[in-house]
């Protein structure tokens, strides 16, 4: 009979807390990080979008996170309990959590999952992405008007689409206003490894590299490069802090357009992700044109070089496709005549290779 | 200075009650650690240590947590207890994992009856082989087992990590580094009983990681396999006196241990994953060592030992989300547990004092 | 450019000269001391952390060490105090190390320092070549190569390096004879904390300026490794970093200059160099037990 009474009573006060929450409690959000935000990269980039949703939304929301969550079974049940402890929305913040995040939203068909940099989507698990290889179309530039050994050092993470995409981007752009520039990538196998950042690029720099880019998260690159005396480019977040005389520009990842959008379709009752099997609407890669990622002011460079910058970045931001042919391989076949171009899905599929300029070959 | 004078009988109430006062003394270091650091201590180890646990469906994630730990550390005793020192299971739980994965990748089509028992074996055999790396190295070149079997836990790392990029990545993954799925025949599905469904995540891994170590305990405790291994351990040269082959204990053992890591690795692929990754340990091969000294070498009492250890790692979870910890304060529990634990063999094996230090150089006598 | 590649191998020596060198004294006096890496890192999250808030370079040095040898001395309270088992002792500590470097380092990530200042010598730094790779290196880089020659004289041309070996290759004689068995290795246990401390420290101070969890990836295994490569004799260490050093770099290099072989592989290597040179050690008896000090890993039981 005690029980049955508990019971009760729990169950009154959850329907006065559900009509409480349709009325004014504040709609819990959980944010699943890979790193922690210290890391003044990619996590510290999402971790700037969570505190601006808190900013927007202000009592609506309450927001939590959680760091350092391995990705496999371990992040599994990280999302699990969130939406367990009532976060009706929940952002998965790296690539590998695209299964767990799909197992759990079978399980809490009422949450809403977002997931970024991956491409499952579901009913209620919707897929976002930044057009990361735009801000590197513009970098490739600015690096082929500076460097004067005509050598440029990439530090690359993993050989994933993403980062193939940015370096084939940064060929593109470098290769369309110095043609004789190559590049040259060292594979740190990590996204994060201030120590091995550090010494593949003194390695670039032994090498002969004067300008560097990187697609790993710690500001190491750049603290080597202003030592050496050689410039670079930031990755997700503002590093002129800790280089101001080596960063040219950075491209930081903005994720809170993306982040306010999706809680406010939430909001108002408009969150979908379409009909399956696809849910393509449920899917959103902007870049430039939608401030998604923002170019940092560029210095460090003459005049003339700023202004090509921008002039790509507009070029970029006003629809102009970086991956429209004529280009090649760097073992010599065509990839793309004049006129034919990718799109989205080629992106994903079609790459693995290098394009002109680039020396070697994707590992694996 | 600590003195130590062997005991000459060990009383059973000792035995029993290290383990706990080791527990406790960890979790009162622990606490003196957290309030050091600026968090609240009582919070903090409820967090770690009853949060994990308190709803009735998270028990089933203990047990889930908990079953690699338990096949792996069934499988250290018998190294550990022959005084071979095998650190390299999370090494040869990789190739488990990889030749289990093999099996489920190139055979799709297989059917349940043969699937299953064909990655059981292949992951034991992966596991093994990796093993017999160090095995081998120290029987005929007595090189040091500890650092060859460590060096090659990296190396598997490496080469899990290159095998999903590469030749066995999936096709229609877009270039991300993932096997295929495996086959409904190659998962390890969950528990079902008529009348109580599903446990939770709990999957028939964890039964037999339980089956196991009952096994393991058996083996060890009433064969003369064990009682060769155990004899190689405390008393190596009356174990030769009485015909037992140092080199190859040291084989079987290594072996033993190192297909039971194997297998852990095919099962934890098959039951949570469903596909191969660069990474599917996280350190388990390693935390599987401290779950094998907290059972001091008891294959029954691992599967308490790996609940506990298991209990600390979801807690390192509750902890963060609940307090901000970071995750790596697992670690430091564990450190510290270990150290007790040790320290609780001295105390069970011999009288500890503390004396005022006696020199050694007898002073010469005024007569 | 080679003058820069080499410059890099050299820097990416030097934690793994202080960490083995200090370890070789540690396993001469009879203590395998697993826990390297746990107190390099202890080592380089409080130099770190004392660079950081404090601004002082060089007091974050002797912090570093000591940190180090403090958390030697929590595996001498436990190996030599309660007589545990070593191997297993220095594995709780190598867990505890990284754990805890983790935890107190938590709010320092991302959070940068100013690197150590590069020594000058007049005339000599200017030679071509020569000059900026061996005279124009850090302080730490000198003090270790300096604390190596000073062990390897200690160990061989005095009496306490003397007892110290004694020690290490016959724990109850050297008793016996009225040495305190477990007052020396106690002392080389701390001096091999302190040396893991700097080798540790050398990492955010010089390599990088920054402080990551579990930064010193591995480096105090290969430590390990690298004293029984050097068959327990200091001067062999020096010439087995530089060789680990140089793989680690090499693979780099060789990716920057599009060698196909892939990274994965290229990355194995220091490990399986570290496996091939434990068996040839290893294989050739006379060759390895020269310098092996025979009660290493052995408890020391007085009044036995």
């Amino acid at each position: 009979m005690k029980h049955l009474l508990k019971a009760a009573a729990a169950g009154l006060v959850g329907v006065v807390a559900m009509a409480g929450a349709a009325i004014a409690d504040p709609v819990k959000i959980g944010f699943v990080y890979l790193t922690n935000p210290g890391d003044h990269g990619w996590t510290y980039a999402h971790e700037v979008g969570r505190l601006d949703v808190e900013k927007h939304f202000g009592s609506k929301v309450e927001t939590t996170y959680v760091e350092n969550v391995p990705e496999g079974p371990d992040s599994t049940r990280v999302i699990r309990e969130l939406a367990r402890q009532g976060n009706k929305m929940i952002f998965t913040t790296s690539f590998g959590y695209m299964d767990p995040t799909l197992k759990v939203a079978k399980e809490f068909p009422d949450v809403k999952f977002v997931h970024l940099t991956g491409y499952k989507r579901s009913g209620n698990m919707s897929t976002g992405n930044i057009r990361f290889y735009e801000g590197r179309y513009v970098q490739g530039v600015v690096a082929g008007m500076m460097t004067k050994s005509n050598k440029v050092g990439y530090l690359a993470s993993f050989p994933i689409p993403e980062v193939i995409q940015g370096i084939n981007a940064f060929a593109l752009g470098m290769r369309s206003v110095n043609p004789d520039a190559t590049v040259s990538v060292i594979w740190v196998n990590s996204w994060y490894d201030p120590v091995k950042e550090s010494d593949a690029a003194k390695v670039h720099i032994a090498e002969g590299a004067d300008i560097l880019a990187q697609h790993t998260d710690s500001p190491a690159m750049l603290q080597t490069a202003e030592k050496a005396g050689v410039y670079g480019f930031g990755q997700s977040s503002d590093m002129k802090a800790f280089a101001p005389k080596a960063q040219l520009f950075s491209s930081v990842n903005n994720w809170s357009p993306y982040y306010i959008a999706q809680i406010e379709a939430m909001l108002d009752g408009s969150w979908t992700t379409g009909e399956g099997p696809d849910h393509w609407p449920g899917n959103t890669w902007l870049g430039l044109s939608d401030d998604y990622l923002v170019l940092t002011p560029f210095e460090n460079m003459p005049a003339n070089v700023a202004a090509a910058a921008k002039a790509a970045a507009d070029k970029v931001s006003g629809g102009y496709n970086i991956f429209s042919g004529p280009f090649k391989d760097n073992a010599g076949n065509v990839i793309l005549s004049d006129g034919e171009s990718y799109h989205d899905g080629n992106l994903w599929n079609d790459m693995n290779y290098y394009v002109e300029g680039v020396i070697g070959k994707i590992p694996g | 200075m600590i003195t130590l004078s062997p005991r000459k009988t060990i009383p059973l109430q000792l035995t029993l009650l290290t383990p706990v006062v080791a527990i406790a003394l960890t979790l009162v270091i622990g606490a003196i650690i957290f309030a050091t650091l600026g968090y609240h201590p009582g919070e903090a180890l409820y967090q770690f240590f009853v949060a994990p646990i308190s709803r009735p469906d998270q028990v089933a994630d203990l047990f889930v947590k908990a079953c690699p730990l338990i096949i792996i550390a069934s499988g250290l005793v018998f190294a550990y207890r022959a005084n071979v020192w095998n650190i390299g299971a999370e090494g040869q739980m990789i190739l488990g994992a990889m030749f289990g994965g093999w099996v489920a990748l190139t055979f799709p089509d297989l059917s349940g009856w043969v699937m299953m028992p064909a990655m059981i074996a292949m992951g034991m055999l992966g596991g093994f082989l990796w093993a017999m790396i160090p095995a081998i190295l120290k029987t005929r070149f007595n090189t040091n087992e500890i650092l060859v079997s460590l060096m090659l836990t990296y190396v598997a790392a490496l080469l899990i990590d290159w095998t999903v990029r590469g030749p066995w990545r999936d096709p229609m993954s877009f270039g991300f580094p993932l096997s295929p799925m495996y086959a409904d025949a190659a998962l390890i599905t969950r528990v079902y009983l008529p009348g109580f469904g599903h446990l939770g995540g709990l999957h028939w891994g964890v039964i037999g990681a339980l089956v196991i170590a009952v096994a393991a305990w058996f083996v060890l405790a009433r064969t003369l396999t064990g009682f060769q291994v155990k004899v190689m351990g405390d008393a190596p040269r009356a174990g030769r006196f009485a015909g037992f082959n140092p080199s190859l204990v040291t084989i079987m053992v290594l072996g033993i241990s190192g297909a039971a890591a194997g297998l852990a690795g095919m099962v934890e692929v098959s039951a949570n994953m469903g596909q191969l990754q660069p990474e599917i340990s996280f350190g388990y091969g390693f935390t599987a060592i401290i779950v094998a000294f907290l059972a001091r070498l008891n294959p029954l009492a691992v599967i308490g030992a790996g609940l506990i250890v298991a209990l600390a790692e979801l807690g390192g979870d509750s902890a963060q989300i609940a307090l901000g910890m970071p995750k790596v304060v697992t670690g430091v529990f564990k450190g510290i547990l270990l150290f007790m634990l040790l320290a609780g063999e001295t105390f069970n094996r011999f009288h500890v004092r503390l004396k005022m230090p006696v020199t050694a150089v007898r002073e010469v006598s005024d007569a | 450019m080679l003058e820069q590649l080499l410059l890099t191998v050299l820097m990416t020596s030097v934690p793994l000269i202080f960490a083995a060198t200090g370890e070789l004294v540690a396993e001469r006096s009879g203590v395998l001391n697993l826990g390297v890496e746990g107190m390099m890192l202890m080592g380089a999250v409080a130099a770190f952390a004392t660079a950081f808030g404090t601004g002082n370079l060089w007091l974050a040095i002797i912090v570093g060490g000591l940190a180090g040898a403090l958390t030697g001395g929590v595996f001498a309270l436990f190996a030599l105090g309660f007589a545990t088992n070593q191997v297993a002792t220095g594995l709780a500590l190598t867990i505890f190390g990284t754990g805890l470097s983790g935890l107190v380092g938590a709010p320092l990530v991302g959070h940068a320092i100013d690197g150590l200042p590069q020594i000058t010598i007049p005339v000599l730094s200017n030679l071509p070549f020569v000059g900026a790779l061996l005279f124009s290196l850090d302080p730490m880089a000198y003090l270790a190569v300096a604390l190596l020659a000073g062990v390897a004289w200690f160990l061989k041309r005095t009496r306490g390096g003397l007892v110290l070996r004694a020690v290490g290759d016959n724990h109850d004689s050297a008793h016996a004879l009225g040495y305190s068995v477990l007052r020396v290795r106690l002392l080389a246990v701390l001096f091999g904390g302190m040396m893991a401390g700097l080798g540790g420290a050398y990492l955010p101070l010089m390599l990088t300026p920054h402080w990551a969890e579990g930064m010193t990836a591995g480096r105090g295994w290969i430590a390990l490794a690298l004293v029984v490569f050097a068959s327990w004799l200091p001067w062999r260490v020096l010439v087995g970093a530089l060789i680990f050093g140089g793989i680690t770099i090499m693979q780099l290099a060789g990716q920057a200059r599009g060698w196909t072989v892939p990274s994965q592989f290229l990355s194995m290597l220091p490990y399986l160099a570290t496996i091939a040179v434990l068996v040839v050690i290893s294989r050739n008896r006379e060759f390895s037990l020269a310098n092996f000090p025979s009660c290493l890993g052995r408890v020391f039981h007085a009044g036995k």
